[in-house]
């Protein structure tokens, strides 16, 4: 297979570049605060926690706390950078960041760390596969998902000055630099990293590089794959995904998550606008197994091979 | 405690006193503490009054609980707190946190009493598309620090907001109040722990024990006690207090901060349905609807105690 992973590529975890910017603010803006569960490490927050000890509030293992906690900050006129892994953050907190954070439109930034199945032989306690199906389902919430580091950075500092709740979800995966020289992220919009004429893939987060990499295997069986890189799944870019329908006439999903996700944000504007075939690569309808993040993300078809073969499938051919 | 359906005396539903409030504002600069105390007591009973009609006109709502917690309510508004109308976009300004948000027609009522809401507006309440939901939401009413209803939310909300307020070296005080009941929510003691451990001295937090819960007593469902100890060893600064007893309440507000350091726990002592013959300490009245008859007997109750 073309375009895999190959020893060159130089990966990066986008923790880091969240914690870069997210220093780089702090010295600029007084309001922002980081508030977090025992999750300084893991959230890589070691040099905010030294730079600025008053501004960083851990509550210790208690997320329904944690984010009651930025809601109050926020009505202080703070702007709280909730870190925390996302499995936790998501499911132990749900309703505080249906009520506290979107229902009340605080401004408050839910950072969900280690997302997807980052914590792969941890099991599914530790994966995060739900949140994309969960959060874009409530109302009010802006649900962002950078692909490669300088994206990361530039959704945190969009945050930080949106005034409303964003769910960022940061990936530690490894990830190489995905867009091009000069990208600049906004929010709400698709990025065509490349464009094609055979079928869409519509792609979010750490996996954009897959995509990319079946482009190259499918272009070398001389298929034009259309690769939309979706950094927002809540506001969707509707009309990126209307015209990639209209003018591909097919589309497959890649996302960390379950199909739910981004696959079903995808298929419901596709099937009211522009009905056309569809197919969704992410994890299906099950908890995974037991296995390293890489070996998960094959074992579910979240691969270069994977997507091109939903390619053809999608396609016949 | 009553518990069965309730006797009221026979009254004619016609003779309801009008469902005007009057807005009393805060208890006047200089007045004597006789004065400070009346003036808080004909302020109870005019939101009651009102919320018991509001109710009324609703058809829905949580009479018993708002009874339960109007002489608070009053007592910070329109004396004990550090805010006023034209200061809701003080950083400096007292906090109010309603974290048992399904006593909302008494918040709103008090708010509006207190200038911070136009007193026709509480004629929309829960009507469709009016501001005033059937739990307080801070993007419909600019004076609802934050958005409450299902339980649990309010007190980390408060303490977020006091570590807010020690960060920027402020004065202000925040204050939060919660149902007993409320209390069986987890989400509490991870924010009394946090309160705690950080000294928030300018925290006050508010139990309204009123020992019923919406479906029984608090003691028969999963009881509390010894709440006043539970408190003390999560970091609080105790304090029990007749919670109807406006001169007591303000008293107990205005010691916060507490000389310790510590954050303040106000236990309340208060009665569902406080102080209407038929209701008060009657688990039935969670979210009872009263009658016609049973709104013209309370309003006259109201009207003997002025």
């Amino acid at each position: 297979m073309t375009g895999t992973l190959t020893p060159e590529r130089v990966l990066h975890d986008c923790r880091d570049a969240y914690v870069a910017t997210l220093l780089e603010l702090a010295e600029a803006d007084p309001r922002i605060v980081a508030v977090v569960n025992d999750s300084v490490g893991s959230s890589k927050l070691g040099p905010f926690a030294e730079r600025f000890p008053d501004r960083l509030f851990n509550v210790g293992i208690a997320e329904q706390d944690m984010v009651g906690v930025a809601a109050g900050l926020a009505n202080g006129g703070k702007v709280p950078f909730v870190s925390a892994a996302a499995c936790f953050l998501t499911a132990r907190a749900m309703e505080q960041i249906k009520v506290d954070a979107a229902y009340s439109q605080s401004h408050i930034v839910l950072c969900g760390m280690s997302p997807g199945m980052a914590y792969g032989e941890l099991g599914p306690t530790h994966h995060s596969i739900e949140d994309l199906a969960w959060l874009r389902a409530i109302p009010g919430l802006t649900v962002v998902v950078p692909s490669d580091p300088a994206e990361t950075a530039q959704a945190v500092r969009w945050a930080a000055q949106y005034d409303g709740p964003v769910y960022l979800r940061i990936s530690r995966m490894g990830v190489p630099d995905v867009n091009p020289e000069g990208y600049q992220f906004v929010p709400g919009k698709a990025v065509t990293l490349r464009d094609g004429a055979d079928v869409t893939i519509i792609a979010t987060g750490a996996v954009v590089i897959r995509a990319l990499d079946a482009a190259d295997a499918l272009a070398a069986d001389g298929l034009s794959a259309r690769v939309l890189s979706m950094p927002t799944i809540k506001p969707l870019d509707e009309e990126a995904v209307i015209a990639a329908a209209r003018e591909t006439g097919a589309i497959v999903t890649v996302e960390e998550a379950l199909t739910s996700g981004l696959g079903g944000a995808v298929a419901e504007v596709v099937v009211r606008h522009a009905p056309m075939p569809m197919r969704f690569v992410g994890v299906p309808d099950t908890f995974a197994p037991t296995g390293s993040v890489g070996w998960l993300l094959d074992h579910f078809g979240i691969s270069a091979d994977g997507v091109a073969a939903a390619v053809r499938e999608v396609l016949g051919r | 405690m009553i518990v069965e359906e309730d006797l009221v005396p026979q009254v004619d539903p016609g003779a309801v006193p009008s469902d005007t409030l009057t807005v009393l504002g805060r208890v006047p600069e200089g007045a004597s503490r006789a004065e400070a105390v009346a003036h808080l007591a004909e302020a109870a009973r005019l939101v009651r009054r009102r919320d018991i009609q509001m109710v009324r006109a609703a058809g829905l709502g949580h009479v018993g609980g708002e009874f339960s917690v109007i002489d608070v309510l009053v007592s910070l508004y329109l004396c004990a707190m550090n805010v006023t109308p034209d200061r809701l976009d003080d950083p400096d300004r007292d906090r109010f946190i309603l974290s048992k948000g399904h006593a909302a027609a008494a918040l709103y009522t008090t708010l509006a009493i207190a200038g911070f809401l136009p007193a026709d507006q509480l004629g929309t309440f829960m009507q469709p598309l009016s501001q005033l939901n059937g739990h307080p939401a801070r993007t419909k009413i600019a004076a609802v620090e934050a958005s409450t209803g299902p339980l649990g939310h309010g007190l980390p909300i408060a303490v977020g907001t006091a570590m807010a307020g020690r960060l920027d070296g402020s004065d202000r005080r925040t204050f939060v109040v919660v149902g007993d009941g409320e209390l069986q929510e987890g989400s509490n003691w991870e924010a009394l722990m946090t309160a705690g451990n950080h000294g928030l001295s300018r925290l006050c937090v508010i139990v309204d024990r009123n020992l019923l819960q919406q479906g029984a007593r608090v003691i028969d469902t999963n009881d509390l006690e010894p709440l006043a100890d539970k408190l003390r060893a999560f970091g609080m600064e105790v304090v029990e207090v007749d919670g109807h007893d406006h001169a007591a309440l303000v008293d107990v507000f205005a010691a916060v901060p507490a000389a310790s350091g510590k954050p303040t726990a106000v236990i309340a002592h208060t009665h569902k349905g406080h102080p209407i013959s038929f209701m008060s300490d009657n688990v039935a009245w969670h979210h009872k609807v009263p009658s016609p008859e049973q709104v013209a007997a309370a309003l006259t109750e109201l009207e003997l105690s002025s």
